[in-house]
């Protein structure tokens, strides 16, 4: 199985007290029930995360955090405000950066690449692990077209038939493309707030990444918008791998294959979606999908 | 507990009074403006006629000619001083602003504050001993440098502040498609601080359009037309000046009509920073 647990991860004992077990993320093959999302055929791992901890200047945020996120599959993070699921999922396409003081230890590997090795652009690593945002944040100066190819133009696409057939691949595949397909030459800021949302994953999505990153993609919005951000990300799991931080327990339950529970920067538990919500083995994973705190 | 109603009366007073004293001092700052544009209009509107925007100065104490040149000259040395200070100050904004770390851009801001505070006649100075005295005589080159080296800390200032004001989740995205940086700030920071960046460029432009004292030992003046930059130019403020103190009639005429011309101008140019900084298209920053 590709998703075997490292040495330094399975000294997390499944008896051991609850409270002082280091990260210990669940072993898929330890799964007592059979996950109905993840298919039987063996899972590949997208994104290979050992022993991973960021530190903000004398802070440590995450600490010695080990996961492998499956491909084509949705990957949700919880845990309370805090807790360094935004670092965790920033440190993945190398965002953290854009904070002076960031630093990193560990390894991340992205389809047995490794991501931080020292020939590394973090401009590569970001065209092959997209992501999107809390805020939709379409470019102002920009029609919803434009907004679309940014990323293409930009990079030096210059063929207007590529241009436009991506374009229409990007805005369907963010269910956005029978919406705007009449004024796509209109401002990207017409938009609503969930239409602009959809806009930025088709905007993420035409630069055909990897994996997809979204943190918390859906909080701004109404529950209708909201509903079609997940239903997005289910249709979107078919071809990407998507991570996806949220606050919203029912969204991670609704649209995720994985979940990870992260607490004071340690991963508390990872597992099959089904199991983290239904039979968790660590009492503080029971407590925060209860409501219990958070 | 009971609203007391002379604790009513005395307060809608007090409220009356300061909003009294509110009213009176707006007035107070909006009617001198009033007053100038009143007496301008009032002693220069009558002089101003095609010989005046057309014609050159004739000789002292013959009634008529005009400011043609010295309103040319305006322009040009304007046009002058933003190819020195355009560049410089948005380039060292972006720096700023995107770039630089904190305590070289602390200094870097301190003394671009200090340098706005420079009187003007120093930077006729700093022009005249880099331009004049090597070139041994007046010319517009050096009344540009002047007024460009005005401007630098202007549209520095104002280039970062409209920078810093882009969301940085603009920034995030752009990188985010695997953008480097520099073209994050080329093609998406600042196309969208441009209406900031125009307004901060012509307030600066309209700040060094009336400055006279820079010019006095650069430009020099020009009683005729400006044939080549090399040459000493006419500018409006320095006109007004030798017209005002001149014991002619007519050139004192001249002079208010002169100040009313200068004043329309920095007038349109403020009507463009209205314009620029409306905002029509989009509707942050």
């Amino acid at each position: 199985m590709n998703l075997t647990m490292t040495p330094e991860e399975t000294k997390a004992v499944p008896g051991a007290p609850a409270e002082k077990s280091p990260p210990a993320p669940q072993r898929f093959e330890n799964k007592p029930a059979p996950a109905p999302a993840t298919p039987a055929s063996r899972p590949v791992a997208a994104l290979a995360v050992k022993n991973l901890s960021v530190f903000f200047g004398k802070h440590q945020v995450l600490k010695n955090v080990s996961i492998n996120i499956e491909a084509r599959a949705v990957t949700a993070i919880i845990g309370p405000s805090g807790c360094g699921k935004s670092t965790f999922l920033r440190s993945l396409n190398r965002m953290h950066e854009l904070v002076a003081t960031a630093r990193m230890e560990g390894d991340i590997r992205l389809f047995d690449q490794d991501i931080y090795g020292k020939d590394v652009e973090p401009v590569i690593v970001r065209r092959r692990v997209g992501m999107v945002f809390q805020k939709s944040n379409p470019f102002p100066t920009m029609t919803i077209g434009e907004n679309v190819t940014v990323g293409l133009r930009l990079n030096g696409v210059r063929n207007r038939a590529v241009l436009a057939e991506q374009t229409e691949k990007s805005l369907r595949m963010a269910a956005l493309w029978d919406e705007v397909k009449d004024r796509l030459n209109a401002p990207a800021v017409s938009l609503s707030g969930g239409q602009q949302q959809r806009l930025c994953i088709a905007r993420a999505l035409a630069v055909q990444p990897e994996v997809l990153l979204m943190d918390e993609p859906a909080s701004a919005l109404d529950p209708l918008a909201t509903s079609k951000i997940e239903d997005l990300i289910r249709e979107l799991r078919k071809d990407y791998t998507i991570v996806i931080v949220t606050h919203n327990m029912q969204q991670a339950a609704r649209a995720s294959d994985h979940t990870a529970f992260f607490y004071l920067g340690e991963l508390v538990e990872f597992g099959p979606t089904s199991q983290i919500f239904t039979n968790p083995k660590q009492k503080r994973t029971e407590d925060y999908v209860t409501g219990r705190f958070g | 507990m009971t609203v007391s109603s002379t604790n009513h009366v005395w307060r809608k007073a007090k409220s009356l009074a300061m909003n009294g004293l509110c009213v009176g001092c707006a007035v107070l700052v909006i009617l001198p403006l009033g007053l100038i544009l009143f007496y301008l209009i009032q002693k220069g509107a009558s002089s101003l006629n095609w010989d005046f925007f057309s014609g050159v100065p004739k000789s002292p104490g013959t009634v008529g000619g005009g400011m043609g040149n010295a309103i040319v000259g305006t322009l040009e040395l304007l046009a002058l001083a933003s190819f020195v200070g355009v560049p410089v100050g948005v380039l060292g904004g972006v720096y700023l602003a995107e770039y630089g770390g904190e305590r070289l851009n602390n200094w870097i801001r301190f003394w671009a504050d200090v340098l706005n505070g420079v009187p003007s006649i120093v930077w006729g100075m700093v022009a005249y001993a880099l331009v004049v005295l090597p070139m041994k005589h007046f010319s517009a080159w050096a009344g540009g440098l002047a007024l460009g080296f005005i401007m630098i800390p202007l549209v520095l200032r104002t280039t970062e502040e409209v920078l810093v004001l882009v969301p940085r989740s603009y920034r995030e995205a752009a990188l985010a498609l695997g953008l480097p940086q520099w073209k994050t700030i080329v093609r998406i920071v600042l196309p969208t601080a441009l209406r900031g960046i125009i307004t901060g460029i012509l307030l600066a432009m309209g700040r060094v359009a009336g400055e006279t004292a820079p010019l006095l030992f650069t430009a020099f003046g020009n009683s005729n037309w400006n044939r080549h930059l090399a040459e000493p130019i006419a500018a409006l403020p320095l006109q007004i000046f030798n017209y005002a103190i001149s014991p002619y009639d007519d050139w004192n005429r001249q002079a208010w009509a002169g100040a009313l011309v200068l004043v329309a101008m920095t007038f349109c140019l403020s009507l463009g920073v209205r314009f620029f900084s409306g905002g029509r298209f989009q509707k942050n920053t």
